[in-house]
């Protein structure tokens, strides 16, 4: 009887949310965004570039900027300071995530160069995020990066060529596959540790 | 205040006095001096506060910049008192917050909005108050950090000291109830089109938080919560609009909610890559952990408290899981050697805490006290010794590793001396 109850229940349910999926419900309740206020909102970069806006820079445009806005924090040349932590740092790095004190550094330890624009764009500087341009932001990933000996000091940073850098612990992830990565369980974790 | 409502005030007072005069005169009722002293103890009540001889508190610190430049220790965050929480529910004033060193937003309501845009038919703007005009839903659910409990978690070494409390090991764990829209409810005005299989949900706070998360998830049972145990969301906990992702990972629960964005892959925010993926011994790490295992703590006997002596004591503690509700918990008295159903107390919801008792009499020897639950999957809390086997590790790894060993529910050992005091024996 219960269980009976319950399977109609979600077949109700199923059959519910094929029905409605495309269909609004609640009249007047939300407008439609103009182009102009997603585009305002939507600072998602993805980790295959999408959503990078125009524009470029070097290493070299970095430095300024980075001496300017970022070292009173994370220290001249990225080393860390007080406030912020070290921002430089390599494949020397990348050899620590075996032992009992792993270092994570941008260099040594994140996958995809695009997190770094991202990251950079929507938080830093500290308390005046969203202040940078998109220029100083490609200047400032390209100044980290050579920094940690992962560009040369001369390579531009754009729109293409930004999702192309090759992080040293890009395939330090697993699953590797993004499918892969959705259903836990059928990833085989337990207790919410994952193989 | 605007200049609007300080005309509206004094016209109210002045419009008081009159009446007042106005009564006096004609009745020769109270003296007209009463009147101030009544309108100060009237303020004084608009908001209640609990008794000065009730001291529980949260402790850790919010890792500011200012602490750090002074040299002060900073910790990653601020954790509840279980040890003094009766009931199932955290008061929104001790909930745990994890700040990653910034401090909420001062936002105006009026002034907020959700975004919901990316692959949908009818991208969607709503302000708060819309949101509230739309069929809402009201549950229990916990928040956990994904390093509550670990040997080395947000709050350093305090978990491992000797003399650790419940909060020192369990307390960035919280239990509210919520209320708001389910996150389907939007999507489906939305129209989520087929290409959709993730959602990136971003805060208003000044580093913008973004985490993806897989779209089952987001037709499942998260919500858009403004409610928290009877007012609106705390600012520390995401007023006015905040992401509940009922029994995953902390992380997922953005805070100040202002843009969901459906996509066809996780993002790789910063958070999800470089903080949160936890560290295999061959330094591979696995990231996109989301659910969070059945785990309990008892919160009294527990480390910290001292036994008025030999006699009748009630064991009480907290249990969760994310994968559901708590089916079973057991208590130990004798260090593991026999176990004891415990009673469950209403309400048992559905990936939230949930309060437990068990009678003791203490006969004033040394033992150690243990809890245990199991959820409605069947699944067991593990002891360290099963934890460290998924591992792939001894547990010398996992007491001594730097790093935050992720989702940790193993089993909490309290050591009750003859002496009475109690003592954490996970060190």
């Amino acid at each position: 009887m219960r269980l009976s109850k319950l399977f109609g229940g979600a077949i109700f349910l199923l059959a519910a949310n094929v029905a409605l999926a495309q269909t609004p419900s609640y009249s007047n309740v939300g407008r439609t965004p103009t182009k102009e206020e997603i585009q305002a909102w939507d600072i998602s970069i993805g980790p295959d570039g999408k959503g990078l806006p125009a524009g470029q820079g070097t290493a070299k445009d970095g430095a300024p900027i980075f001496a300017a806005k970022c070292a009173v924090c994370h220290g001249a040349q990225g080393e860390g300071g007080k406030i912020g932590p070290r921002v430089v740092g390599g494949i020397a790095d990348t050899e620590t995530l075996t032992t009992l004190k792993p270092v994570r550094t941008v260099g040594g330890y994140w996958p995809y160069a695009t997190s770094v624009y991202d990251f950079i764009h929507r938080a830093m500087p500290r308390d005046q995020s969203g202040t940078l341009t998109p220029n100083e932001v490609y200047a400032l990933t390209a100044f980290i990066l050579f920094k940690s000996g992962i560009i040369q000091e001369g390579d531009v940073l754009d729109q293409k060529t930004l999702p192309k850098v090759k992080m040293p612990n890009r395939n330090g992830f697993v699953p590797a596959r993004f499918e892969d990565i959705p259903d836990e369980h059928k990833r085989g974790c337990t207790q919410g540790i994952c193989p | 205040m605007n200049p609007k409502q300080t005309d509206r005030r004094r016209f109210l007072k002045n419009g008081a006095a009159l009446a007042g005069l106005a009564v006096g005169a004609s009745a020769s009722a109270l003296p007209a001096a009463a009147e101030p002293a009544l309108e100060k103890v009237d303020e004084l009540h608009l908001y209640g506060e609990r008794s000065h001889y009730v001291t529980a508190v949260r402790n850790g610190s919010i890792n500011n910049p200012e602490r750090r430049l002074k040299d002060e220790p900073v910790a990653f965050g601020l954790r509840t008192p279980l040890q003094d929480s009766v009931g199932m529910i955290t008061p929104s004033s001790l909930h745990f917050t994890i700040s990653h060193g910034f401090e909420p937003p001062d936002i105006d309501p009026k002034e907020h909005h959700l975004l919901i845009h990316g692959m949908v038919d009818r991208p969607l703007i709503f302000s708060v108050d819309e949101i509230k005009r739309l069929p809402f839903v009201t549950r229990f659910h916990f928040v956990e950090c994904h390093g509550n409990s670990s040997p080395r978690g947000p709050g350093g070494d305090a978990r491992i000291a000797a003399n650790a409390t419940p909060q020192e090991t369990h307390g960035f764990t919280s239990c509210s109830q919520w209320t708001g829209v389910l996150l389907s409810t939007l999507l489906k005005e939305a129209g989520v089109q087929k290409t959709a299989t993730w959602i990136i949900a971003e805060g208003a706070d000044e580093p913008k938080h973004s985490k993806s998360i897989p779209i089952g998830k987001a037709w499942d049972d998260a919500l858009v919560a403004y409610g928290q145990n009877g007012e609106p969301v705390r600012p520390e906990q995401g007023f006015p609009l905040r992401l509940i992702v009922p029994g995953w990972q902390g992380i997922n629960n953005v805070k100040w909610l202002r843009r969901i964005d459906l996509v066809d892959e996780p993002y790789m925010a910063m958070m999800e890559t470089s903080r949160y993926p936890s560290m295999r011994l061959d330094g591979k790490s696995r990231w996109f952990e989301f659910e969070l295992g059945p785990k309990s703590v008892i919160t009294r006997p527990a480390g910290g408290y001292k036994m008025p002596g030999p006699g009748f004591h009630e064991i009480t503690g907290l249990a969760w899981s994310g994968a559901g509700a708590v089916k079973r918990v057991e208590v130990s008295t004798d260090g593991g050697r026999t176990w004891k159903d415990a009673q469950l107390h209403d309400p048992i919801a559905r990936k939230a805490h949930t309060r437990f008792s068990s009678p003791w009499t203490w006969d004033g020897k040394e033992t150690i006290l243990l809890s245990r639950c199991t959820d409605d999957q069947g699944t067991v809390q593990p002891t360290i010794a099963q934890v460290a086997k998924l591992w792939n590790a001894d547990i010398d790894f996992l007491l001594k590793t730097q790093q935050v060993v992720g989702d940790f529910n193993a089993i909490q050992p309290w050591k009750v001396n003859a002496d009475g005091s109690v003592q954490n024996a996970l060190v």
